[in-house]
Order: C-alpha cells, then sequence, then structure tokens
C-alpha cells in the first residue's frame, strides 16, 4: 500500500519533469515558427502567435531574384553529397587496407589517425586560408569539398576499420582459394557486409558539412557561393542588417527537413557513436 | 652478427648494399636488371623533376626571402614545405633501394636463387596492394591535413602579422618570441589566462551539465510506468536532430535585449526584463552553458537509454531484497555501469566542448569585449585564434596559440586511448 503510493508519487515527479522539459524544448521550436509568420523585419512589439500571419517571408526566400537562399541550400546539398561520396570511397580503400593487411608502417599509420582525428581541422584555419589562395582555391567549393574529406579520414577510417576487423577474415581466405583477387574480394565480398558501416560513414561525412561553419566563413568570399550556415548567419548579422523574420522563416526551412531526416535514421547515428566510442 | 657472416662464403649483401649508393648498381649487382633500371629512372627524374623545387624550397624555408620586391615569404614557405614532403618520398624511396638491395643479396649469400621478374610482379602485386590502395586518400591528407598542421607549426615561429606582412614586407624566424610574449607582455598574458581559465569552465561546465541531464532523463525514462514513451523520447531527442548551428542562431535571438522572448515574455512575467544576456559577460556565459546544456543532453540520453537496456534485471531485483532504496540502486548499480560503458564518448564530449567554436561565435561572436585584453569575454582559445586570424592579422601569435591548444588536445587524447583496450590488443592495432 505505502509502495504504490510512493510510486505514485514518483510517477507524478516524473511527469512534472517531462512536461517542463517539454516547454524547454519546445518553446524555442515554437517561437521561431511563430516569428517566421510574422510580418515585417523585426519582431519588436509582436507576439508569439502573430494575429496576422503571413506566408511573405518563405515566399521571398524562394524568389531567387530577391534572396540566394535556394542557391545555399543547393550549394551546401551539392558540397555534402560529393564529400560524402569521395569520403566513403577513400574511407572504404583506407579502412580495407588497415583491416586486411600486415604491411610496414601499419602501426605508426593507425596512430597518425588516432591522433589526426583528435585535433579539428579548422585548427589549422590559416593555413588552410594561405593554401587555398596560393592555390587559387579560394573562394570555391572544391576546396571545401577537399578539405572536408581529408578531415573526415582519420576518424571515419578507424570507425570502418573497427566495423571489418569483426567480418571474418576466414571469407577473405575461402574466396581467395576459389581465385578471386584483392580487388574482387574488396568489392564483391568485404563490402557488401560493411553496409551497415557504409551507411553510418556516409551520414556522418554527409553531416559534417552541412554544420561547419567557420571553414565555409573562411573559405568562401561571394555571397552566392555560400552555404546556409554561413548564409544563415548573414541574415542576422553583418551585411544584410536586421532581417530576423527572413532568418526565422530560413532556419525552419533548415531544421524541418534535417530533422525528419534525422530522427528517422537516429539508430544508425547511435549505433555508429556507439561502435565508434568502445572501438575508437 | 659475427657468428653469422661465418656462415656465408660470399659477402654479396654488403656489396649490394655499397654499390646502391647510386640506386640501381646495386640490383644490376645482384642480376635484377629490370628493378635495376626501374630505380635508375626513378632516381633520375626524381632529380630532373625536383632538384630546383627542393634547393629553392630549401633556400625559401631557411630565409624566407631576401627582398620584399621579389620574394613572397609565405609562397616561400608552403614551397619550402613541399620541398620537405619532396624530399622525405625521396629519402623513402631511396631507403626502400637500399633495402632491397641489401636483402636480395643476402638471399644469394644464403645461396639462394634471386626471385624472377614474374615473382617480384607479383609480390609487388600482393604487398603493395594495401599501399595502392591507400594512396589517394593518403595524399588527400597530407595536403588537406598534415600540410596545414606543418605550416602552423612553422608559422608559430615567425613574426607574421599585420606589419610583417607580403608582399609589402617579410616574414622573419623568431624562434620562440611568440610564444615568450604570449607569457611576457601584459595584455598578451593576461588574455592568456582569462581565455584559457574560461575554456576550462566552459569545458568543465557545459559538458558536465548536458551529461548529468542526459543520465537523469535516461533513467527517468527508463522506470516502469510512463506512458508515450516514444513520443516522450522522440521530444527529448529533438535538440539533437536540429543542427545546432541554427538553434544556435535562434537562441542568439531568443536572448536578444530587444526583441528577444527571454527578456520579453518569459522573465517579464516574474518581474525581471532587462538582462543584459549580451553586453554583461557574466549573463553571456550562464546563457551559454544553459545553451550548450540544452544542445547536447540528447546526445547522453540516447547513448544512456542504449545502455540502460542493457543491465540485466536481476541486479536491481537483488537490490530490492536487499531493501535498497531508489538512491542507492541508482548509485551503486546504475551510474557506475553507465558510466563505464560510456567513458569514451564522455572523453571525446569533453574535447569537442574544448574546441566548440559553433556556440561561442554565432551566439555571440565571442563577445562582449572587455577592457584590458584583445579577446571577447566569452571567447575561448579556439575562437580567440579565429579572431586574432581573421580580424586583427595576427598570425604568427594565432599560430602560437594553436600549437598550445593542440598539444593539450593530443595530451587528453593519449591519456584517453592509453586506457582503452584497443589500444593494447595487437589485433586492434
Amino acid at each position: 500500500m505505502k509502495n504504490s503510493r510512493a510510486k505514485t508519487i514518483q510517477l507524478t515527479l516524473s511527469y512534472l519533469v517531462i512536461l517542463f522539459m517539454f516547454a524547454i524544448i519546445l518553446y524555442p521550436i515554437l517561437w521561431i515558427v511563430g516569428a517566421s509568420f510574422n510580418p515585417g523585419n523585426s519582431l519588436s512589439g509582436s507576439s508569439i502567435i502573430p494575429s496576422d500571419a503571413t506566408l511573405s517571408h518563405y515566399k521571398e526566400l524562394f524568389d531567387l531574384e530577391k534572396s540566394d537562399y535556394l542557391l545555399w541550400y543547393w550549394n551546401t546539398l551539392k558540397i555534402c553529397f560529393i564529400t560524402m561520396v569521395l569520403s566513403v570511397i577513400l574511407v572504404s580503400l583506407t579502412a580495407y587496407s588497415f583491416s586486411r593487411f600486415r604491411f610496414v608502417g601499419r602501426k605508426n599509420g593507425l596512430m597518425t589517425f588516432l591522433i589526426l582525428q583528435m585535433i579539428p581541422n579548422f585548427a589549422a584555419l590559416i593555413a588552410i586560408y594561405a593554401l587555398a589562395n596560393l592555390t587559387g582555391l579560394l573562394d570555391t567549393h572544391l576546396a571545401l569539398i577537399l578539405v572536408y574529406t581529408g578531415g573526415a579520414i582519420p576518424m571515419n577510417t578507424y570507425l570502418m576499420k573497427g566495423y571489418l576487423d569483426t567480418i571474418p577474415k576466414e571469407l577473405d581466405e575461402s574466396a581467395r582459394m576459389d581465385g578471386a583477387g584483392n580487388f574482387r574480394i574488396f568489392w564483391q565480398i568485404v563490402m557488401p557486409l560493411a553496409k551497415p558501416i557504409i551507411a553510418v560513414v556516409s551520414l556522418f561525412t554527409f553531416i559534417t558539412p552541412f554544420t561547419d561553419f567557420i571553414l565555409a566563413r573562411i573559405l568562401l568570399r561571394t555571397e552566392e557561393k555560400f552555404t546556409l550556415a554561413v548564409g544563415l548567419f548573414e541574415l542576422i548579422s553583418g551585411q544584410f542588417g536586421n532581417e530576423f523574420t527572413k532568418f526565422a522563416a530560413g532556419a525552419v526551412l533548415i531544421a524541418i527537413p534535417i530533422a525528419i531526416m534525422f530522427l528517422s535514421l537516429q539508430k544508425y547515428f547511435v549505433s555508429g557513436l556507439t561502435a565508434g566510442g568502445t572501438k575508437g | 652478427m659475427g657468428d653469422q657472416e661465418k656462415n656465408y662464403s660470399t659477402n654479396h649483401r654488403k656489396t649490394a648494399l655499397a654499390l646502391s649508393i647510386i640506386p640501381g648498381l646495386g640490383q644490376f649487382y645482384n642480376k635484377q636488371w629490370i628493378k635495376g633500371i626501374v630505380f635508375l629512372i626513378l632516381t633520375a627524374s626524381f632529380f630532373i623533376a625536383f632538384t630546383d623545387l627542393i634547393q629553392y624550397g630549401f633556400w625559401g624555408l631557411f630565409t624566407l626571402g631576401i627582398d620584399p620586391t621579389y620574394d613572397h615569404s609565405i609562397t616561400l614557405l608552403v614551397e619550402g614545405i613541399l620541398a620537405v614532403i619532396v624530399t622525405l618520398l625521396g629519402l623513402s624511396i631511396y631507403a626502400l633501394n637500399l633495402r632491397d638491395a641489401f636483402k636480395v643479396g643476402k638471399q644469394r649469400d644464403q645461396n639462394q636463387e634471386p626471385n624472377s621478374v614474374r615473382q617480384q610482379y607479383q609480390n609487388l602485386i600482393g604487398g603493395g596492394f594495401p599501399y595502392l590502395m591507400m594512396t589517394p586518400g593518403f595524399m588527400l591528407l597530407i595536403f588537406v591535413v598534415i600540410f596545414p598542421i606543418l605550416f602552423v607549426v612553422l608559422l608559430s615561429f615567425t613574426n607574421y602579422d599585420l606589419y610583417h606582412s607580403p608582399p609589402a614586407n617579410l616574414v622573419d624566424w623568431i624562434g620562440f618570441q611568440n610564444f615568450i610574449d604570449i607569457f611576457r607582455i601584459k595584455i598578451w598574458r593576461e588574455t592568456f589566462f582569462s581565455v584559457l581559465a574560461w575554456t576550462v569552465i566552459w569545458t568543465f561546465g557545459a559538458t558536465t551539465l548536458q551529461i548529468a541531464l542526459g543520465i537523469f532523463l535516461a533513467v527517468m525514462m527508463n522506470q516502469k510506468g510512463i506512458k508515450f514513451q516514444k513520443v516522450i523520447r522522440t521530444v527529448f531527442i529533438l535538440p539533437w536532430a536540429v543542427p545546432a548551428f541554427v538553434s544556435i542562431l535562434v537562441f542568439a535571438g531568443m536572448f536578444n535585449e530587444t526583441f528577444g522572448t527571454i527578456n520579453n515574455d518569459i522573465l517579464a512575467l516574474f518581474g525581471l526584463g532587462d538582462i543584459p544576456w549580451l553586453t554583461n559577460p557574466t549573463y553571456t556565459k550562464i546563457a551559454l552553458i544553459m545553451i550548450q546544456t540544452w544542445l547536447g543532453f540528447p546526445f547522453i540520453f540516447a547513448m544512456v537509454t542504449g545502455v540502460l537496456q542493457s543491465i540485466p534485471s536481476e541486479l536491481y531485483e537483488a537490490a530490492d531484497v536487499d531493501g535498497a532504496t531508489i538512491m542507492q540502486k541508482f548509485r551503486q548499480i546504475t551510474l557506475p555501469l553507465v558510466l563505464y560503458a560510456i567513458a569514451p564518448i564522455l572523453i571525446t564530449q569533453y574535447t569537442f566542448n574544448f574546441n566548440n567554436f559553433n556556440v561561442i561565435f554565432l551566439f555571440n561572436g565571442g563577445g562582449p569585449a572587455v577592457p584590458g585584453q584583445n579577446a571577447g569575454g566569452t571567447d575561448i582559445l579556439i575562437s580567440w585564434i579565429y579572431s586574432l586570424t581573421v580580424s586583427s592579422a595576427q598570425y604568427g601569435k594565432a599560430a602560437a596559440i594553436t600549437m598550445i591548444l593542440s598539444l593539450i588536445v593530443i595530451a587528453v587524447a593519449l591519456w584517453q586511448f592509453r586506457r582503452t583496450k584497443s589500444f593494447q590488443e595487437e589485433d586492434m592495432m
């Protein structure tokens, strides 16, 4: 009897905490959605649910003559997609070599990767800027893609190598008996079995450039070449002045699709990070 | 070695090694003509292609230019690093040549037939395969990761700043002067230590809070009897699902002192409506830690939820029999198991926040400005480096601080990895 009362109190308290967390999590989201429907440029004197809601900010964003927003969206998706494809190819090749071959320099190579993945590659941003400047790659998407891909190699190689290590080597050996060459084993035996980790690496290498701000900010100069992170930042600071409601609409248009994508792929994220944590 | 030498009647390995001082000759001596020619051609083309680059590169690296009208110090520095990398590549080919001549000579000393061309080809394909596969990734890594690191290391020993900046001026080597200045000159020293102190407080404060909140919510959701589990969990994950830069910018708007909802709507309810969130460093710091907790707890929540589901329920049943309270069960069973399972992830969370540029910069640009130092009131090391580079062109000092920051991160990383199992297992490495 006493036990069940304690239980009820405990559950009530839990629900109160949950309610409180809901408020904290959802309030910013509702506020920004509300702001995006607000007429005018600033929010002064408005309420969270605007009485005269308008879609004009969304229309403005979709109007290529008035805003580069669609371009930024396209740039970001393009950069992320190419980075993802390049990284997956390079990471698979490197991880397979590290996992299956014992060669001179292997141990040192792994050590180097381990240390490199700890230093964020934007720590060397002066160098990246100078290098891009010298090679004429400043203000190009190619420079960004190369930097993102290079930066993705160490950590993701480690992640994938850990997974490949768990695929039994007997499979390789029996294929070798049947006369398969190294490349064939890689392509037809190991890669199909590594699909789960390829999915994880693809996700990571897609989302990292998407959320990066600092490198894009340093390397990109012209407005038409911006990525979403840089563009959105410019909308509320600097040259565009205070266009907070327009920014709000832009933020909503990024947050919703990405959140939906993320929630549907969430289990891959968790499994990938757990693997990276225990094996890295 | 002496004993072994007596076993051989011939001394081909030493002769081959000595002849290989000119690459290829040792292979000729071993009667491996094709291999010898390959080495000879490789060496010749290396010298033809790179002699200029190496000479000019090393000259540039040492002098950083002598006449500002012709020499661009930073270009010279970049070419110098290129020359170093090319030289290292050349030396490794050279070492390969010596090693090969010695090995084949030894085979001959032991009266074994040297490999035929066919066998050599197969050896190359078999043994060379991993190198072949790694080359593209490795090349990219050299140019976009290792190259910049070398560049920053070298830059930290130069006086590259606004007043020593090409093309009008030359950059010079100044040894450890940047490091000395950071600790000697008052404004630099005070800025460095106040930024470092805030970086440490930020790292520990924000990370620990997000971990505590994540674990607390996960444990709470794990109790029996909570309804709508799925919906609640999805909402709890939401801050992770929205890209962080979007959330941070939204928060920057919410905390805005003129139109922000925090002051105007929420705090106004309690009669506090004018807290200077963006102009008072202390309030900005509080806001930043709260924001990072909001951004970071869902990740911990998701991880811990996974661990909790794998804890066998017998443990709790046994504790119930012994009459343990909820707190005792949490402290003695749940917490140790959870912390053990997610320890590596927790450490990466700390290093992540240590370098969490986005939240600091996007929220308030590292500001507000504080008198008496050349960093903003909420700048952490990485955002300070950014503003030194981008707004005040203090490249040399910024590079020196980058070095200090990297040393801290590497020390923590090595300490962490020496403790993880995978580092010690031979097969994992």
